[in-house]
């Protein structure tokens, strides 16, 4: 079977409601700025270890939830907290989390690359680079195990893109159609090294015509582009076609990490992603020039979301850190919890 | 109003950092990602951006300061028409600092430390006069992994040959034919990517039986084992876990060389979140993998070839199950306790007849499990015998048997009245000449001379 290729084309306006691009502006809006928030209490010491911040990808997660119905699973690495407020995930719950704190998704002991949320279908969350990879294929198995048309939405980086279990997922995902959409990240540096730097094969989703697994390239940073593509994507894994994949060329304009002394790019290339490319400046500009809403509206908007991420930040504060009894607790389960969801 | 910018924490590790270059100077107005600062960690040159907008009231840590603390105010921003002069010297931001380390974190030695009154906890796994029936091990799982998957429909088994080919060692003989291909499930020759889209099956609430052609192969998987499938309950503070059960023949079997014939015992005991079982005989295996089976946590359950074809004499019950941390004994004895699992314990049972006809008397115990340990009943028979030799055919360095023997040691140290000796494999990886292979694994004869050594016979 040929893959087919679609070319990275604008996204028609035309489908979108002004409900839709609102909801698209507040959710991406609201990634950005606890992000924000995110790198500032990092920089107090309120968050330690490793944190990675999704800013520039927010369109992404925004695009694909826009595709999603309810029961819909989802599973990403350690760059995962857009993928968790994307979802619907309570932002007091992840902001407690990167601090360490009881009213954590984890009660604190997960932190920035683990937190799961049963009630959101939020499977983590994962630290090794590409493992999340069959863990979502296994997912998208259970459901075609149980017999209802649930889809895996399973997001990895470019970088983990070169791991062989990719490759070992896509050939079994294949070989028994499971419903999973494998959503390659490209933001085009896995840590410091360029795709150009780790692969003569710089399309991605190509790789997936050697296991017959259909897939296309699309423009990352225009959300409604994201949406329609993932609404494809959902289409033929609910009929039954098995994967699909999605390599969604994106940007982060932040490090890797925290300690990222940014070598390894130009300062002048993530100024330039920021000015033409900013996915949150997009739906913001066609909000305006098609009279969906006013300046005024739009500070207001901000304002709200202000509000929501600053009382995050307050919750991650107050909440207590973890009793010292939880070092040794949900080290063993006496039922399975995933069952009583 | 005024903002205050602190001196950032950029790498995990940074606690100081040197202000190596201001980009903005006073009056200038910067706006969010704009840098400001280049700073200079433990590790890098990073650069610093503005979160907030404003005007750069005053610089308050001039370049090229060294030291300076995350945390400390090194300038204010402004709005328009304010004056940074109108703004107090701002004290370090206390609430900004994280929170103080609470008292040292309960240290809690091994559990195994805490001094209580020690009581076996062998018992009989069935009660006298139930009907027995003679099986192999090979036929004793296939009807423990059956008797489950028609108990519970989202039991399945996955692995390379499981289903049209029988099973690599039969195991699985004949389930294809009773549960069909949705319920025994051949894979490609992939051991890392099934055990991940085994674990994510478990997550998503199945029961997956996950068959190794042998454990070595697991090496390619044991990612998924440890990081996937052991600490998900953890790290999800009890969200969601991985009830599921990884299986297939460890250590040795005969002239595979090297890298067929390791056994990985201690590796796995090693890791809170999995539990492990190694059983010897046939009743074991049956009882034991219908617990793993049930149980809703990531199971290794540590097979062995060499075992497959031995019989045993097997309760006919209908629904018979063994508990997880419960040893058993299998001889008594009064002046040496033999402790082993596996296929150790044919070493131990072998060594201790040979004892007898010498007059030593030895109590041989079974651990069946390696996590959880049955300790309380290896600790009363070595208080009754007050020596102990343990066996087992893994590598000697960070053995089972060095762990049994340091729990003796913190617990039972009075009543040791010879050191504990570990008979293990040998320190070499396994040669394929016939001599080299049997003087590479554990001997009964090693065992035998070691039990009269701690009785000084």
């Amino acid at each position: 079977m040929a893959p087919r290729k679609t070319a990275s084309k604008p996204a028609s306006q035309a489908n979108v409601s002004k409900d839709e691009l609102l909801a698209y502006y507040k959710d991406m809006l609201l990634i950005r700025r606890f992000e924000e928030k995110a790198g500032q209490l990092y920089g107090m010491g309120l968050i330690g270890g490793f944190c990675h911040l999704y800013i520039g990808q927010e369109a992404v997660v925004v695009g694909l939830e826009a595709a999603t119905k309810e029961g819909d699973k989802r599973i990403t690495s350690y760059r995962d907290h857009g993928h968790m407020l994307a979802c619907g995930m309570d932002p007091n719950g992840v902001m407690a989390e990167l601090t360490g704190r009881e009213g954590g998704y984890s009660k604190g002991k997960g932190g920035s690359m683990h937190m799961f949320s049963k009630e959101k279908h939020f499977y983590g969350g994962h630290g090794i680079v590409g493992a999340q990879v069959p863990l979502g294929a296994g997912l998208a198995f259970s459901d075609k195990y149980k017999g209802n048309d649930n889809v895996t939405f399973t997001y990895f980086g470019d970088g983990a893109a070169n791991q062989g279990q990719v490759y070992e997922t896509y050939n079994m995902a294949e070989l028994w159609d499971l419903p999973v959409i494998f959503v390659i990240e490209n933001n085009q540096y896995a840590m410091g090294t360029s795709v150009a730097r780790s692969t003569k094969s710089p399309s991605l989703w190509e790789r997936g015509a050697a296991y017959g697994i259909e897939g296309e390239e699309v423009d990352g940073m225009d959300v409604l582009a994201v949406k329609e593509a993932g609404e494809r994507a959902v289409a033929h894994c609910r009929a039954g076609k098995g994967p699909y994949i999605l390599e969604v060329k994106t940007y982060r304009y932040r490090g890797h990490s925290m300690s990222d002394p940014a070598k390894y790019r130009t300062r002048e290339e993530v100024q330039k992603m920021r000015e033409e490319r900013d996915p949150i400046e997009a739906v913001r500009s066609i909000l305006l020039t098609g009279n969906h809403a006013t300046e005024d509206d739009l500070k207001a908007i901000d304002k709200d979301i202000k509000a929501v991420v600053n009382a995050s930040a307050e919750f991650a504060k107050e909440s207590p850190e973890p009793a010292l009894e939880e070092l040794w607790t949900d080290i063993y389960a006496d039922e399975i919890p995933q069952h009583n969801a | 109003m005024a903002t205050e910018l602190l001196m950032p924490a950029l790498s995990p590790t940074m606690e100081e950092g040197t202000l190596a270059k201001w980009l903005v100077k006073e009056g200038d107005t910067v706006s969010s990602g704009d840098i400001i600062a280049e700073i200079e960690t433990d590790k890098a040159t990073m650069e610093f951006e503005a979160v907030d907008e404003g005007i750069v009231g005053k610089i308050l840590v001039a370049e090229g300061t060294e030291g300076v603390k995350v945390n400390e105010v090194i300038a204010i921003l402004v709005e328009e028409g304010e004056s940074a002069d109108d703004i107090a010297a701002p004290a370090p931001a206390a609430e900004a600092q994280a929170p103080a380390e609470a008292e040292a974190p309960a240290s809690a030695p091994a559990k195994a430390a805490a001094p209580v009154e020690v009581v076996s906890k062998a018992s009989p796994d069935f009660p006298e006069g139930t009907p027995m029936k003679t099986q192999t091990v090979r036929e004793a799982l296939r009807d423990a992994m059956a008797e489950e998957m028609r108990r519970d429909e989202n039991v399945f088994l996955m692995g390379e040959e499981v289903a049209e080919y029988q099973g690599a060692y039969k195991i699985s003989q004949g389930m294809l034919d009773e549960f069909g291909p949705k319920r025994v499930i051949d894979t490609p020759i992939t051991e890392h990517g099934f055990a991940g889209i085994a674990t994510g099956a478990a997550f998503g609430g199945l029961k997956p039986i996950v068959e190794f052609m042998t454990f070595n192969f697991a090496m390619q998987a044991i990612d998924h084992l440890i990081n996937s499938a052991a600490k998900t309950l953890y790290m999800s503070g009890g969200q969601m876990g991985a009830p599921m059960v990884f299986r297939g023949p460890n250590g040795a079997a005969a002239r595979v060389g090297a890298q067929h014939s390791q056994d990985y015992a201690a590796w796995y005991a090693q890791i809170p979140g999995l539990k492990v079982v190694m059983p010897y005989s046939a009743a074991d295996y049956k009882g034991l993998m219908k617990t793993a089976i049930r149980d809703p946590n990531p199971v290794i359950f540590l097979e062995n070839e060499i075992m497959y074809g031995k019989s045993f004499e097997v309760p006919d019950l209908e629904d018979f199950t063994i508990p997880f941390g419960k040893a058993r004994i299998w001889r008594e004895g009064t002046d040496v306790t033999i402790v082993s699992f596996g296929i150790g314990m044919t070493y131990a049972l072998e060594a201790a007849d040979k004892l007898a006809e010498e007059g030593i008397s030895a109590e041989v115990i079974d651990l069946r499990t390696l996590r959880p340990i049955d300790y309380d009943t290896v600790l009363a028979s070595v208080m009754k015998t007050n020596r102990c030799v343990t066996v087992e055919e893994g590598f000697p360095v960070g053995s089972i048997g060095n762990h049994i023997s340091a729990v003796i040691m913190q617990r039972a140290f009075d009543y040791l009245d010879a050191p504990v000796i570990n008979c293990a494999g040998k320190d070499v990886p396994m040669p394929y000449a016939a001599n080299l292979e049997k003087l590479a694994l554990v001997t009964t004869d090693e065992v035998v001379a070691a039990c009269k050594e701690v009785t000084y016979r």
